[in-house]
C-alpha cells in the first residue's frame, strides 16, 4: 500500500512533536525512520497507525484520505517498542487475538484460526511455543511473537517502533535478517523506527532522517551516506 | 520444545553452606519471627479466639438458639443484602474511576483522586449525618421519596448508601497503582488488532487487573459487612428492621446478652474468615496465572 504523509504536524500542549512533515512512501517499500531520541519518530509512526491524531495535515493510503480513519479500521500491523504482548494469554492466544476480535461475519472458523496461527509460528521460526506465556520467552522470541501477532490481522502495512531496541547485538543481527525476509515474502509496506544508523542503512530501501520534529533528508542509504543534505545529517552519520 | 524456557528453576538440593548475602544471621531472623508471631497472637488471634470462646461459654446449643432469634436472623439477612448491593456497585464505580484516572488525561484529575480518598479521612459518623441531612424526610428528595412510600433514611437505601460511601475507596485504591504500572500499551495493541472498546475491556483490561480487583472487592466486602458508625446514624437502629449485624451486636452487648452478642459477633468474624479463605483458595488455584501476570 502506498502511503502519503501530507503536511502532518502534531502538538502536545505547548510542545511541537512534529512540525509539518511530508513524506511519500512507495508501495512495498521497507522504510527506516532514523533520528535521535525525541525527534518525533514514534509520534509519526503512531499517527500512521491511528493511535494519535495529527494537529493538522492529512494521511493518504493508496490516494484515499485516511486521516480520520479509526485505529481499528486502519489495519496497520503495529509492533510496539516493549512488544505489549498480552501477558495473561498464551503465545497462541496472543497471535489469534486479532482474528478472534473480528466481527462474526468476517471471523474465520476455529480450525482456520488455529491453522493460521500455526503457519505464523512457522514463519517466525518458533513452531513449538504456542502454549507458553510471554513471561516465559526471551526478548528475541517476544519480538517475533509481536511481529506474528501483527501479521495475523492481514495488515495493509507494518509499523515497528524500535523493534530491535531492547535486544543484545547478536540477536539484533539475526532478527534484522528475519524482518527483511518477512518483508520480502509478504510484500508489505513496512516502516520501522530506529536510532541506530547501521540498522537503518543495512536494512531499509529508504531512510528518513529526522531531527527535532523535522525531516532532514529522505533517500536511499547509499545516497544519504554519499550526500548528506544538512549539517545535522552529516554530524549524525559521523557518530 | 525447541529451546528451554528462560525461567530459572530452583536446584533440587541446596548446598548446605549456601546463604544469600541479603539474609540476616539466624539468631536475628528467629528473633524477628518471634516478634511478629507474638504480635499477631496478641493482636489478632487472641481476640478472635476470645469471641468464639465467649459465644460458646454456655454451650453450642445456647449459641445456636440465640442466632435463631428473629432479631439475629433479620440482622444477618440485612447485612448480607447490604453487602450484596453495595459491593458490586462499588466494584463498578471503582473500576470506572481507576480507568478514568489511569487511562485518560483530563483537567481536575488531582481533585478526583482526592475525592476518592475522602471517605478514608471523614469520620463515618459525619458521613452518616451528611446523608441524613441530604436525604432525610425533611429534605426535598427525602420528603418526596417518603411520600412515594420509599423512605431513604432509617431504611435500607440509606444503609446501602452509607456502606457504599465508607467503602468506596477500596476498589479504586487497589486498582489505580496496578493500572498505572501496566500502562496503556496492551490496550493500544488490542486497538491496532481491531478490537472494540468493550472487547478490550473484557479481554485485556479486566484480566490484567483481576487480582487487584479481587483484593479490592474482598476488602470492600469485609468493611461493608462490618461498618458501624455511618450505619448507626442513618439506620435509626430499628430492631428486626434496620439493625445490621454490627448494630445488633452492640445492642445485645449493651443489654448484657453476652452469649447472643458474641454468637452474632462470631458469625460476623466467620464471614470475614470465609472471605479470606476464598481469596486463599483462588490464589492457590490460579498460582501459575498469578505468577505469569506478575513477571514483566
Ligand atoms: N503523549 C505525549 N505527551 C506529551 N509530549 C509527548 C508525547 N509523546 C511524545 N511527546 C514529545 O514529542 C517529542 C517527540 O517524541 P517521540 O515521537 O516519542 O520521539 P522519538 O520516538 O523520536 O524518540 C518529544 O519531545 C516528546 O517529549
Ligand atoms: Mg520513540
Amino acid at each position: 500500500m502506498q502511503i502519503e504523509i501530507d503536511h502532518i504536524s502534531k502538538e502536545f500542549g505547548a510542545t511541537a512533536a512534529l512540525h509539518p512533515v511530508s513524506l511519500s512512501i512507495p508501495s512495498g517499500a521497507l522504510v527506516a525512520l532514523l533520528g535521535p531520541s525525541g525527534s518525533g519518530k514514534t509520534t509519526l509512526l503512531r499517527i500512521l497507525g491511528g493511535l494519535e491524531f495529527p494537529t493538522a495535515g492529512r494521511v493518504l493510503f493508496d490516494a484515499t484520505d485516511a486521516t480520520n480513519l479509526t485505529v481499528q479500521d486502519r489495519r496497520a500491523g503495529f509492533v510496539f517498542q516493549s512488544y505489549a504482548l498480552f501477558r495473561h494469554m498464551t503465545v497462541f492466544e496472543n497471535i489469534a487475538y486479532g482474528l478472534r476480535a473480528r466481527p462474526r461475519a468476517q471471523r474465520p472458523a476455529k480450525a482456520e484460526i488455529a491453522r493460521r496461527v500455526t503457519k505464523l509460528l512457522e514463519l517466525i521460526q518458533l513452531p513449538d511455543i504456542g502454549a507458553r506465556y510471554p513471561s516465559q520467552l526471551s526478548g528475541g522470541q517476544r519480538q517475533r511473537v509481536a511481529l506474528a501477532r501483527a501479521l495475523a490481522i492481514e495488515p495493509r502495512m507494518l509499523l515497528l517502533d524500535e523493534p530491535f531496541g531492547a535486544l543484545d547485538a547478536r540477536v539484533r543481527k539475526e532478527l534484522r535478517a528475519g524482518l527483511r525476509e518477512i518483508h520480502d515474502t509478504t510484500g508489505l509496506t513496512t516502516i520501522f523506527v530506529t536510532h541506530d544508523q547501521d540498522e537503518a542503512m543495512e536494512l531499509a530501501d529508504l531512510v528518513v532522517v529526522m531531527s527535532m520534529g523535522r525531516i532532514e533528508q529522505i533517500g536511499r542509504p547509499q545516497d544519504i551516506r554519499a550526500r548528506p543534505a544538512t549539517a545535522f545529517v552529516k554530524e549524525f552519520l559521523a557518530v | 520444545m525447541s529451546d528451554a524456557p528462560i525461567t530459572h528453576s530452583r536446584p533440587a538440593h541446596r548446598p548446605p553452606t549456601h546463604r544469600p548475602v541479603t539474609t540476616e544471621s539466624p539468631g536475628f531472623r528467629y528473633a524477628l519471627i518471634a516478634v511478629v508471631v507474638l504480635f499477631l497472637a496478641f493482636l489478632l488471634f487472641a481476640p478472635l479466639v476470645a469471641v468464639f470462646a465467649e459465644a460458646l461459654s454456655k454451650g453450642a446449643i445456647e449459641a445456636v438458639t440465640s442466632l435463631a432469634n428473629p432479631e439475629a436472623t433479620s440482622a444477618i439477612k440485612l447485612t448480607l443484602i447490604v453487602a450484596a448491593v453495595a459491593v458490586p456497585l462499588n466494584a463498578v464505580f471503582g473500576i470506572a474511576a481507576a480507568w478514568l484516572i489511569t487511562k485518560y488525561d483530563f483537567r481536575g484529575k488531582a481533585l478526583l483522586i482526592t475525592l476518592i480518598d475522602l471517605p478514608f479521612s471523614v469520620s463515618p459518623v459525619v458521613a452518616g449525618l451528611c446523608l441524613v441531612l441530604t436525604f432525610g424526610a425533611n429534605t426535598a428528595i427525602g420528603g418526596w421519596m417518603v411520600a412515594q412510600g420509599y423512605p431513604i433514611v432509617f431504611a435500607l437505601p440509606s444503609i446501602i448508601l452509607a456502606s457504599m460511601f465508607v467503602t468506596f475507596p477500596f476498589v479504586a485504591r487497589e486498582l489505580i497503582p496496578v493500572m498505572i504500572e501496566q500502562g496503556r500499551a496492551e490496550e493500544e495493541a488490542a486497538l491496532t488488532l481491531g478490537a472494540s472498546g468493550w472487547r478490550i475491556f473484557f479481554t485485556v483490561t479486566l484480566p490484567n487487573i483481576r487480582w487487584a480487583l479481587l483484593y479490592g472487592v474482598l476488602l470492600c466486602n469485609a468493611r461493608a459487612m462490618g461498618e458501624f458508625g455511618a450505619v448507626a446514624v442513618v439506620s435509626g437502629k430499628i430492631r428486626g428492621q434496620t439493625a445490621t449485624m454490627p448494630i445488633t451486636i452492640e445492642m445485645l452487648y449493651n443489654e448484657y446478652l453476652s452469649v447472643a452478642a458474641f454468637s452474632l459477633a462470631a458469625v460476623l468474624a466467620l464471614l470475614a474468615l470465609l472471605t479470606l479463605t476464598l481469596k486463599t483458595l483462588l490464589e492457590w488455584r490460579f498460582a501459575d496465572q498469578l505468577a505469569a501476570a506478575h513477571r514483566p
